[in-house]
């Protein structure tokens, strides 16, 4: 007798109450929500000239009158441009123009050089087709050779051919803000333009915008 | 006698799979997220297409606010010593312990030199209040390095692999971001990491 009762165990019930660490998890979520940041911010490479005198010379004037578009930045959004060099005593070689896909870039692409061509037209027809290249089913083209031939593009090796490239000089005003100055950098990442940069705008700047009436 | 017996049921609903699930949210939490940085001012970066990703480490970051104002500040604890170590030797100023305690907590620079000390010696609260009015002050002492590039040159010093991020508020006045790059210019530094948020092409 005594050994039957010792055999008859009572079954206990095994189950563990989960809710207090649900809510402990709710918690913690929530505090993570609260104060991590998902996306990592993206960043641009800007690369400036050096302020040293003497490398100025050197570079300046390289290329032709009719490569070059110098942009103006004023405020209010405001963006100008002047094809080629700039007229000292011409205030009408300034052109005004909107930002986005019908102003700035339109102005880029429609660019014709003295030779008679688009570089920026080029150079994008044949990013495009370097594009398809990369996108199309079985491509075995790296992000490495990707980045080399767009590199070469961007000097103007388009198909074996050299072509001349666009030089955009940026002068960004004092009332100018930095939302513009990045959307042009922008606009030279959209339009695949190698040579570009950043310079300040100087005496005879001023005085050709004041004529121009351009803050 | 005709009493009716309401049989008492046990409502226990299984908090297993709501566990689970929590779990697997938090740890996704956990491992995509990282920590938001402490920053002076609230900064709104503008949009690119650039989808360069910023660096990890070794960056000293430039913050720039939309009132024109600039502060310093990096990622690496020790470097941010290093740095306050090498500009109060120059300056002469004194740092006592409690004060360089506060500095490690508060990792932003952005007091003018000449209030550095009373700043620190400030509570942590009042701290983050007082920094949004002064800013690094950009313009050059008798005619030489102004105190924002005595900041850079420290960092550079030491870490030389620290990479330069401007992070500025999309309204800033150009002529605020020209002032800061011409005397990073100055001192050859000539690459820089603008910082942006990602924006898909054609908007």
């Amino acid at each position: 007798m005594a050994k039957k009762k010792a055999s008859k165990q009572k079954k206990k019930q095994t189950r563990v109450d989960f809710t207090p660490m649900v809510d402990m998890m709710m918690l913690l979520i929530t505090f993570f929500m609260l104060c991590t940041t998902l996306s990592k911010p993206m960043s641009m490479s800007l690369t400036m000239p050096a302020n040293d005198q003497n490398l100025d010379k050197q570079d300046k004037s390289v290329s032709k009158a009719s490569h070059t578009i110098t942009v103006y930045l004023g405020s209010n959004d405001k963006i100008y441009y002047i094809a080629g060099l700039p007229q000292y005593d011409n205030p009408e070689c300034i052109k005004e123009t909107t930002w986005g896909k019908n102003g700035v870039r339109d102005v880029l692409l429609k660019h014709t050089t003295e030779e008679g061509i688009n570089p920026v037209a080029r150079i994008l027809m044949a990013k495009a087709k370097l594009d398809e290249r990369k996108s199309a089913l079985g491509s075995t083209m790296t992000d490495e050779q990707y980045k080399a031939e767009l590199a070469k593009l961007r000097d103007g090796n388009v198909n074996g051919e050299k072509i001349p490239v666009l030089t955009v000089v940026i002068k960004p005003l004092d009332t100018a803000n930095y939302n513009n100055m990045v959307e042009i950098l922008d606009e030279m990442q959209i339009s695949c333009i190698g040579k570009y940069v950043i310079d300040k705008v100087n005496e005879d700047d001023k005085k050709l915008l004041d004529l121009k009436g351009v803050k | 006698m005709g009493k009716i017996k309401i049989e008492k049921k046990d409502i226990w609903i299984d908090m297993t799979p709501m566990s689970d699930v929590m779990t697997l949210l938090l740890c996704f939490f956990m491992l995509t997220s990282t920590f938001l940085q402490p920053e002076p001012v609230k900064v709104n970066t503008p949009n690119s297409v650039s989808e360069v990703k910023v660096p990890e480490k070794d960056v000293l970051n430039i913050l720039i606010g939309s009132d024109g104002k600039v502060f310093i500040g990096t990622d690496n604890k020790n470097d941010v010593v290093a740095m306050l170590q090498t500009v109060t030797d120059k300056f002469g100023v004194k740092i006592n312990k409690e004060q360089l305690k506060n500095f490690k907590d508060n990792s932003s620079i952005g007091v003018p030199l000449n209030m550095f000390s009373a700043y620190l010696s400030l509570e942590p609260e009042k701290m983050a209040e007082e920094i949004q009015k002064y800013g690094v002050p950009t313009d050059s002492i008798d005619g030489g390095m102004s105190e924002f590039q005595e900041w850079v040159a420290a960092a550079k010093e030491a870490n030389s692999d620290m990479k330069i991020a401007i992070k500025c508020d999309a309204t800033t006045k150009y002529e605020v971001v020209k002032t800061v790059m011409s005397e990073l210019q100055d001192m050859n530094e000539n690459r820089y990491q603008l910082i942006t948020n990602l924006k898909k092409e054609g908007e």
